[in-house]
């Protein structure tokens, strides 16, 4: 399979990629690692004439820490950053970036286009969700800063305005006895997620101080209840506490029923996976070393 | 809409050789190294990448390559399954492959090849769990993989043992 003819460019310089995304606009599409817009391209889903790599633009692929924020340039790629020193700080990182499809998707595919893109099983979206994560935005008016929760604004819908490009992502560290974990099964690794799971919490004890859930290809964007995180804080993370908030949060969620599987079976997954998530995640911010891992069928 | 068919000059090593074409920019990097270059080994299983037939190594790094134009990969090095043998000696996974019968109709090996290699580069001695986790981008749909895993772990041995 090809995709339709192009005009292609690789700019040299982040400028020069933002003047040609703004004088072309629509009939443009930016590449990186490809790994989503390639096979789009092919099946020719959507319609452009023009290609940006973005793929060589110097300068965006570093993953640093600097005070208490994480920095990550935008093609910083999946196994980079699964790889890196600040996943073993905060390991749903590597839980994350670690798990996407598999080793080959790993090693092209970018979390600048990962989060681009906002599909809903995308795993990025839903991982980063529950940590305090910026996406920096570059356009010809210069940066702005974006809450993640703003820029995934819905389904294969970014906050991404004319011309402007993911150059960043940014995340705070998390306070201290504080662990997280993503979960997502799968039928296999090169297929995407069925249902998934992140879970970011800070213990005082043995009672929750703070924490957060997101369920991820159960909506047109991630699910969060605030309803389901309040009945957790203060509270002891029992076995049955926890599936009271799992029963809360996937209540209001609405996995579609498709060829991953019918609507009940993606809520029973989903409780399951809240559960197994926050349970790593309590194990990990009592400095205990799990291993990540995604479930398969 | 551009007017007329755009080509660029793409420049790429490929098992040491070094190869200049002019080509389309949707032009794959599979269909580069099947249909210019007449290297055949890397085969298109399903193109749509899910099934790791096509993997290759692009600068070092595993990728599928019909998930990459060719024009992504100028300047680099790629390295086929053409690339694996050495003056007219197999590399020991593929006499493990052949050895313990690591294929039945061979359509995935080459990918299946190249994922092992990549494996075996940054882990000289996996466990089993690890060549698991190191095919997951490959399917085979003959063997149940149990015979492929055994290659790769004897295939690590013999390195081991020179």
């Amino acid at each position: 399979m090809y995709p339709a003819p192009f005009q292609y460019y690789r700019p040299e310089s982040l400028q020069e990629a933002i003047g040609l995304l703004t004088k072309f606009g629509d009939e443009a599409k930016v590449i990186a690692g490809g790994q989503t817009l390639l096979p789009m391209l092919k099946m020719r889903l959507g319609d452009m004439s023009y290609l940006i790599d973005i793929g060589r633009l110097p300068d965006l692929s570093y993953i640093e820490q600097r005070g208490d924020t994480i920095h990550i340039g935008a093609l910083a790629t999946h196994a980079d950053i699964a790889n890196s020193d600040v996943a073993k700080v905060i390991p749903l990182l590597k839980d994350c970036g670690g798990g996407i499809a598999d080793k080959q998707v790993r090693n092209r595919g970018t979390i600048g286009g990962g989060l681009s893109v906002a599909d809903p099983s995308g795993d990025w979206p839903t991982g980063l969700r529950v940590l305090d994560t910026l996406i920096v935005c570059t356009g010809p008016n210069g940066t702005r800063n974006v809450e993640l929760k703003d820029f995934i604004v819905d389904s294969y819908t970014a906050d991404l305005r004319d011309g402007e490009l993911v150059t960043e992502v940014q995340i705070k560290m998390p306070p201290a006895n504080s662990g997280g974990a993503y979960v997502a099964f799968k039928r296999a690794a090169p297929a995407y997620p069925t249902s998934t799971v992140a879970v970011q919490l800070t213990m005082n004890g043995d009672s929750c101080d703070n924490i957060r859930m997101a369920l991820g290809a159960s909506g047109s964007k991630s699910i969060v209840s605030e309803e389901a995180e309040n009945l957790l804080k203060g509270q002891p993370l029992t076995r049955e506490n926890l599936t009271k908030a799992a029963d809360i949060i996937v209540a209001a969620s609405k996995p579609p029923a498709d060829a991953r599987g019918s609507e009940e079976f993606k809520r029973a997954m989903l409780r399951s996976l809240v559960v197994e998530s926050a349970e790593r995640a309590i194990a990990r911010a009592r400095g205990e070393e799990i291993k990540g891992g995604h479930r398969y069928a | 809409m551009p007017n007329s068919a755009q080509l660029v000059t793409v420049e790429v090593t490929v098992n040491g050789n070094k190869y200049s074409r002019n080509i389309e920019p949707r032009m794959l990097l599979v269909e580069f190294i099947r249909e210019e270059l007449s290297l055949t080994g890397t085969h298109i299983g399903c193109d749509t990448s899910y099934c790791g037939a096509c993997s290759v190594l692009l600068d070092g790094k595993l990728v599928k390559s019909c998930t990459a134009l060719a024009v992504q990969a100028d300047g680099g090095e790629v390295m086929t399954v053409e690339g694996l043998e050495k003056n007219g000696e197999l590399h020991p996974l593929q006499t493990a492959f052949s050895e313990h019968h690591g294929l039945q109709c061979g359509y995935c090996t080459p990918g299946m090849l190249m994922a092992s290699y990549s494996l075996l580069e940054e882990n000289p001695a996996p466990n089993r769990d690890d060549i698991c986790k190191g095919i997951a981008g490959n399917v085979c749909r003959c063997t149940g993989y149990v015979n492929i895993i055994k290659a790769v772990d004897a295939a690590a041995k013999q390195i081991k043992e020179g």
